[in-house]
This record gives structure tokens, sequence and C-alpha cells, in this order.
């Protein structure tokens, strides 16, 4: 600019040299600072301020010109060139204040770009350690994983808590691993495995020391001190610096500890202690995935341990068990000893008893035939009372040792009641009179003379029921009422468990003794049926009786599938005893008053069938005749009929049965058993269709059973078998 | 005789014939069957089956002197004397019949007409014998008792 001034000034040449050369030198860097910044930015994939470049670009280009055309205004110049100078002045200005104030824009951006680039550094970083975190906590999962599979693939104890301290020893590069257990007592801890120790002996330690406490008082691994008891398991040697010990609680369940709604992280009392440690003089520290990896191993360890405690329990129950079992054994076989000795004692006691008693018995009724002085004969009857009471106790001790056995069977036999009813009159009416007691006998209207059933132990029964009436009454009278049970007052509310299932063939005998003795008090009631109880009344504590006779009583009445009830309202004021027995009704044979010989319960063939009509189809005559003397001798009506047609015309629904003899000759006698059919629309209308063959082959049998017949009888046929045949057809409907 | 004897007689003639094997077990069912509602019950039975055994035997005869003999019609007749005798016990006419029906099946002439004759034979034996029992158990029914 002085320059312009001074345009003359010969002055400093040397100065103006230079300012020509830096002129010229600044526009050369000036025109190639644009080229370089084009040249690398196009070099570069990412430029994101391009306009800026242009922008900087232009001012430094015009920076550029103006200096370059400075270059001309040193010497004497033109007009010209000072308007171009002022004009590029002018553009230079305006372009470089532009920059400027783009500049503030830009300059923060760029800023801040850098500032990212350091945070997504550091985020790198970060991601790197974390991803070296979990690559060691994968590391660890698989340890313990392997770790567990080991510890877990035995059941046997010392295998499982070896094994945990070689594998953790070898996984995290321990120098030493230990495990002490509760001593039986629970006082003390005693070093049970090592891992550099092969038979740790003798090493305890108490238990409630303040460490162990707080080891115990959580679930995690817990780092203590090298110096602690329980670490102190090898000599130190002066120069070691021991490395960090970590103790982890093994909590030791027991079986009990299992129970579904109760789970076992509380109730566990006794834990085991695992003392890990690193080798001394590594500087090494525990790291949290190495503790995680103690606290999980110590986790799986206790339920290994469980499940081996699980199968030495379960081992242990069944070696038990054996035992029981062999006792058990022997103890029945022992029991069976015993039933067969006291069976045979009693079959020959039975009889050895029973053989001086009647002897006894008898002689003294002899004697007392014979003359005797009073005071003999008063002897004499003190004998027989005793034996004939010592007879009676010894036949109830072995009847109820037999009843209680099950093997005492009914005699069954036609008994006249009314006659078993007057016998027992007759016996107890010598014994009532002499107490002054009144006895009356009841039998209803429609009492039946003849039933089915033993007599003897019927008589014995009532005798029994009524005697203690007698016995236990010191005035009044006594009455005996039987009847026929009917059905509805069978099911009384009272005896739930007896269910009377009257049948065609029985009826229940109602047998009710009243008394107006000194009755029972309402909770001796139910001891009264049990053996040689007896009712501790004083007043009748010298009655005599082994308390027996209602014990028998009642299991006669069992057998006899009936009920035996005593009631009473109280002392004092007499009681009733009831008892329901089933008895057989007698079947009637023809018009003979002879009782027949009873039948038992199982099936009972009809012995004849009288007003059963049957068709009897035999086109053979003589047969025919056979046959028919057969079915006429039976009872039934017969119809003969000797052809097909014949069949057909005759048959009607009053015919109950068809005999058709299959030898009608020439004819399919299939065919006439279905027209036969055919003819009934209803089946219980048409009668029952039977062949009679000489074919035993099973060909015949089905032939028959196809055409829809109900039976084949085989010739010969004798009249058992006919009668057989019969009672089955007509109570079943069918033969086959 | 009397009474007991001829009863005696009557009971070892009759235990002959079961030993003998004239009669079988079916005969003292028939036997059984005779009551007093069916006294002459063995005696009709018998009867009928003497009937009917004859008219079958001629029918038999007939039928196996024909040119072309309908074995299935002879078949039938002894099928049906078969069935009589062993309704009433005739043990061995009924076994004879069984060995009729076998030449029967083969069609063997010759050999029917044998067993024919066998059956014929039989028939008459026991028809003789019956008849005797028969006149025996009359004559007891007759005799005095004592």
């Amino acid at each position: 600019m002085e320059c312009c001034f001074d345009p003359q000034w010969p002055a400093d040449e040397l100065l103006m040299k230079y300012q020509y050369i830096s002129d010229f030198f600044i526009a050369l860097a000036y025109f190639s600072i644009p080229l370089e910044l084009i040249y690398f930015v196009k070099k570069s994939a990412v430029f994101p301020y391009r306009w800026v470049l242009v922008q900087f670009g232009a001012f430094i280009v015009l920076c550029g010109a103006t200096h370059l055309i400075n270059l001309w205004t040193f010497t004497t110049h033109t007009r010209t060139v000072a308007i171009v100078m002022t004009t590029a002045k002018v553009f230079t200005a305006a372009v470089s204040c532009a920059t400027a104030l783009m500049l503030v824009h830009i300059i923060p951006d760029l800023l801040s770009v850098k500032t990212r680039e350091l945070f997504l550094k550091n985020k790198a970083a970060e991601l790197d350690r974390e991803m070296g975190l979990i690559r060691t906590q994968e590391e660890t999962g698989r340890h313990v994983r392997m770790l567990t599979h080991e510890i877990r693939s035995t059941l046997d104890r010392h295998t499982i808590l070896k094994t945990t301290l070689v594998e953790l020893g070898r996984t995290l590069a321990l120098e030493e691993c230990a495990l002490w257990m509760p001593t039986r007592t629970g006082l003390e801890l005693q070093l049970s495995y090592s891992l550099r120790q092969q038979n740790p002996v003798g090493y305890t330690v108490p238990i409630h020391l303040p460490v162990i406490n707080q080891v115990f008082g959580t679930s995690r691994a817990v780092k203590i001190s090298p110096n602690s008891p329980v670490a102190r398991l090898r000599p130190l040697a002066g120069k070691y610096m021991p490395g960090e010990v970590v103790a982890v609680r093994v909590p030791l369940l027991h079986l009990s500890n299992f129970r579904i709604n109760d789970w076992p992280e509380l109730s566990t009392k006794r834990y085991a202690l695992m003392v890990l440690m690193l080798p001394s003089d590594s500087a090494r520290q525990w790291h949290v995935h190495e503790l995680e990896l103690v606290e999980v191993v110590a986790d799986q360890v206790a339920v290994a341990l469980s499940h081996a405690a699980i199968l030495e329990e379960s081992m242990r129950a069944r070696d038990l068990l054996m035992e029981q079992n062999v006792a058990l054994d022997l103890a029945r076989r022992e029991a069976e000893t015993a039933i067969r000795a006291r069976n045979d004692f009693l079959a020959v006691m039975n009889h050895e008893m029973r053989t001086p008693m009647h002897a006894i018995i008898a002689l003294s009724s002899l004697l007392q035939e014979t003359e005797l002085t009073p005071e003999q004969r008063l002897m004499v009857e003190t004998i027989m009372k005793s034996s004939s009471l010592l007879a009676t106790l010894i036949n109830d001790v072995l009847d109820l040792s037999r009843l209680e056995d099950g093997s005492l069977q009914l005699d069954i036999g036609t008994l006249n009641l009314r006659s078993v009813f007057n016998e027992v009159m007759c016996l107890i009416k010598p014994v009532a009179s002499v107490k002054k007691l009144n006895i009356v006998l009841n039998l209803a209207e429609d009492f039946p003379e003849y039933a089915v059933g033993d007599e003897k132990r019927l008589m014995q029964i009532i005798l029994n029921v009524v005697g203690n009436g007698v016995k236990f009454s010191k005035e009044g009278s006594i009455s005996i009422t039987a009847s026929v049970a009917k059905a509805e007052l069978l099911r009384d509310t009272r005896t739930p468990e007896f269910f009377p299932v009257p049948g065609d063939n029985n009826f229940y005998l109602r047998v009710q003794v009243k008394d107006t003795g000194s009755g029972i008090s309402p909770q001796d009631i139910p001891k009264l049926f049990t053996k040689f109880a007896q009712n501790q009344s004083p007043a009748l504590k010298n009655s005599g009786g082994s308390g027996l006779g209602l014990a028998i009583c009642k299991r006669f009445v069992n057998l006899m599938d009936g009920h035996i009830w005593i009631e009473s309202e109280g002392l004092g004021k007499g009681c009733t005893a009831t008892f329901i027995v089933k008895l057989g009704i007698p079947e009637k044979m023809g018009d003979t008053k002879f009782p027949l010989i009873g039948q038992s319960a199982a099936k009972r063939v009809q012995t004849s069938f009288p007003g059963l009509k049957v068709l009897l189809v035999d086109d053979n005559s003589v047969s025919r005749a056979v046959t028919k003397g057969l079915l006429l001798h039976l009872g039934c009506e017969v119809t003969t009929v000797s052809s097909r047609e014949e069949c057909l015309r005759v048959v009607s629904e009053d015919h109950r049965l068809v005999i058709m003899d299959m030898c009608v000759s020439g004819v399919d006698s299939y065919d006439i058993a279905v027209q036969v059919q055919d003819r009934f629309t209803k089946r219980y209308e048409r009668p029952l269709i039977v062949a009679l063959t000489g074919n035993t082959d099973k060909l015949t049998k089905e032939n028959c059973m196809r055409v829809g017949m109900d039976g084949v009888i085989v010739k010969p046929v004798s009249i058992d078998k006919m009668r057989t045949v019969l009672s089955d057809l007509l109570e079943h409907r069918v033969l086959f | 005789m009397d009474a007991l004897q001829l009863r005696k007689q009557l009971s070892n003639y009759t235990a002959q014939l079961f030993d003998e094997g004239f009669l079988d077990e079916q005969f003292t069912q028939l036997q059984q069957l005779q009551d007093e509602n069916n006294p002459n019950f063995v005696v009709e039975v018998v009867t009928l089956f003497f009937q009917d055994s004859e008219r079958l035997l001629d029918e038999l005869a007939k039928s196996l002197v024909q040119p072309e003999v309908d074995f299935k019609k002879v078949d039938a007749h002894v099928h049906q004397l078969k069935g009589s005798s062993s309704s009433i016990g005739a043990h061995r006419v009924q076994r004879s019949c069984i060995s009729f029906r076998n030449c029967c099946n083969d069609r063997n002439v010759e050999g029917c007409l044998k067993s024919l004759q066998e059956v014929r034979h039989e028939y008459s034996l026991i028809k003789d014998k019956l008849e005797t029992l028969f006149s025996l158990e009359q004559q007891l029914l007759g005799a005095p008792s004592e």
C-alpha cells in the first residue's frame, strides 16, 4: 500500500524485491493449497463439508489472486490493473468475511466430531472388556457343567467329594482344596477330604469359630484369612506369601428335608465347609466369576450328596424290609405250627376230656338210682352238678374255639320248631318255678311247624338266651315270643350291618325274650357278647357261668346268617334279648308227613314238573313211547307227534317245551325248529325247543345253537338227567 | 311155585340177561319209569318195539332184494331200528344195527344181507327172552304171597 502513495521512490529496491518474492510465494501457496485440498478430499471417501471446501477454496484462491495482482502494483501500473486489483480485493474481502462467518458454525461441529471419536474409542474399549468378561463367564459355566457332570455321575459319597475337590483344583488351579465335615456330635468340623493330602487324619476344629459362623451364615463364598484354623493346612515356610483363601458352605441335606411344600433352604442345619486356596506367591486374586463357580459347585455337591444319601437310605430300607420279611415268614410259620398244635390239642382234648366227663356223669346218675344215705345222696348230687357244669364248660370252650376257627359247621336237618320250643319250656320251667318266675311262650299263628336248620344249636341259643333271662331275674315273668320275621321289619335301622336276604327257600325266625330282671346299664351292653366278660354287678358275681354263653350264641346266630342283640332301659328295668336266624323251608314230598333230608343252599333241582306242557316230536314209535313215559314219570303233560307237519299243526303257546328227536328221518330237524320259532312273534310266548339226539359231536350242537334252539340232550337219557335238564331249562331258559 | 321163589327166579333171569349183554342200562330206566300211574309201561313199550321191528325187518328184506338197492332207504330203516332198540335197551340188536349201517355206507349188498340176517337173529333172541321175562312177571303177580 505504501507503494501506491509513492510510486517513484527508488529507495529500498531490496525490500521491494523481497515483498515481490513473498507475494509471489504466497500466491503460489494460496493457489496450491486448494489444489492439495481438492486432491486429498477427492482421495478420501468421506468429507461432509464440500460446500465449506468450495468456500474456503474460493477464499484462498481470491487471496492468492490478490497477492498475485499485488505483484503488478509495485511498479507503475495502469488504471485497469488498479481496477482489477480493487475488484479482486473486494471479492476477497467478501468471501473471507463469509468464510469467517461460516467457520463460526463449522468449527464446533468439527470439534464435536473429535469428541465423538474419543467417545467411540472409549466405548470400544469398554465392549472389549465386557467381551473378555463374558468369555470368562462362559468358560466358568463350562467348567461348572463339566464339574457337575463329574460329580453327579456317581452316587457314591466319597467319589463325589473327591471328584469335586480334584476338579475344582484343576479348574481353578488351586494350591489346596479341602472339605471339613461336621462330626457326629455336631460340635466340631473334621477334615475329611483334601486335595494334596491323601488321608487327612486328626484335624478337627470347633464348629463355633466366628470365621466358620460367618461362612455358614451366607450362601456366598467368603474370603477368609489364610491364618484361620481351617485354612492352615500346610506347614508355612517363612517366605511364603500365602494365596488368598475362600471358604463356602455346603449344605448337607437329609431325606426329611425334601417335602413338597417345604423347600430345603431354610431347614438344613448341618453344613460342611469347603476351603479353597490359591497358589501362594502367585499374586492371583479371586475373581468374581471364580467365586460364583465355587458357589455353584457347592450347591451341586449338596444335591449330589443328598442323592447319595437317598440311595443309601433306600438300600438300608430295602435291607431292613428283607430282614423283616424273613422275620415275618418265620413268625408266620411259627404261628401256623402253633395253630396246628392247638388244633391237634383240641382234637385230642375234645375226645379225651369228654370221655371221662361222660363217664363221671353217667356213673353218678347211675349211682343216684341206688340206695344211698341222705349224706351220700347229697354228695352224689353235688358231684353230678359239678360234673355237668364242667361238661358244659368244656363243651362251650371247645365249641367256641372251633367257632373262632371257622371250623364249626352246622348240622342241617329238618326240625320241628314247635317241639324245639316246647322242649325249651320243659327244661326251663323247673328252674323258673324254683325262682317263682312266670314263663310265657307266644308262638305266632303263622308259625311254621317244620323248618330246616341245626336243631341242637338252635335249641342251645334259645336255652342260653332264656336261661340268661331266668338267671338274672329275681322275680316277675319271662316272656318268649317267636314269629316269622317279615321282610320290612327285617331292615332295622338299629342294626345297619345286618342285611337279611329273604329268599324262596328260607325264612327268618324271630325270637324275643323279655325279662323283668335286673336289667343292664347301657354302657355294659356292648360287652355282653365278648368272651369271658361278665357283668360285674356284685349281686350277680356268684351266679356262676363262664361268661361264654352269649359269645357262643352270637357266633351260632352269625353262622345262621342272623343277628342277635340285647336292649335294656337301664338297671332294674329288665332287658329284652332278640335274635333273628335264617332257617330253611322244608319242601313237600307228596303227602307224606315224613320230613325230608334238607338240602343245602346250593342249586336245587326240581323233582317233578307238574303241569309242564311238553310237545314231543319223534317219528320212532318206540323211542317216542319211552321218552313220553319218562316225561310222564316226571309229572309233565305230554303231547306226542310223529311228523313235522303234525308238529307245526299242534304246537301252540301252551306248550312250554318242545322236545325234538333229531332222528326225524329224511327231514332236516333244524328246519322244523326254525319254523316253530317263526310261528311265534313274541319271544316269551314261544316254547323252548330242545333237541334230543344220539350224536355227541360238536357239529350237531353248533347247528342246534345256530338255528336258535335252546338246548341239546344227548341220548341215552336217564330219569335224573331229564330231571336236571328240565330243571335247568326252566330256571335259565337255556341249556347251552 | 311161591312168590319168593318166583321172585328169585325172575331176578336171576333178569341178571342173566344183563350179564349176557342182551339188555343194558336203558332197560333199567324203563323199569324205573313204571309206577302206579303207568303199571304196564315196560310191556307196552316192548310190544311196540316188537311190532315196529318186525315191520322194519320186512321192509329191509324187501329193499335188499331189489335189483337197484336204495341204500338211502335201507339206511333210514336201519337207523330207525337202531333207535328203537337203543330206546328199550336191546343192546345186542343195537350193536348189530351199527354194523349193518356200516355195510350200508359201503354200499355192500352182500354185507347188508349178512347183517340183516344177524339183526334178525338177535331180534328173535331178544324177543324170546323178553317174552319169557314177561311171563315170569305175570306168574309172580298171580302167585300167592305169604
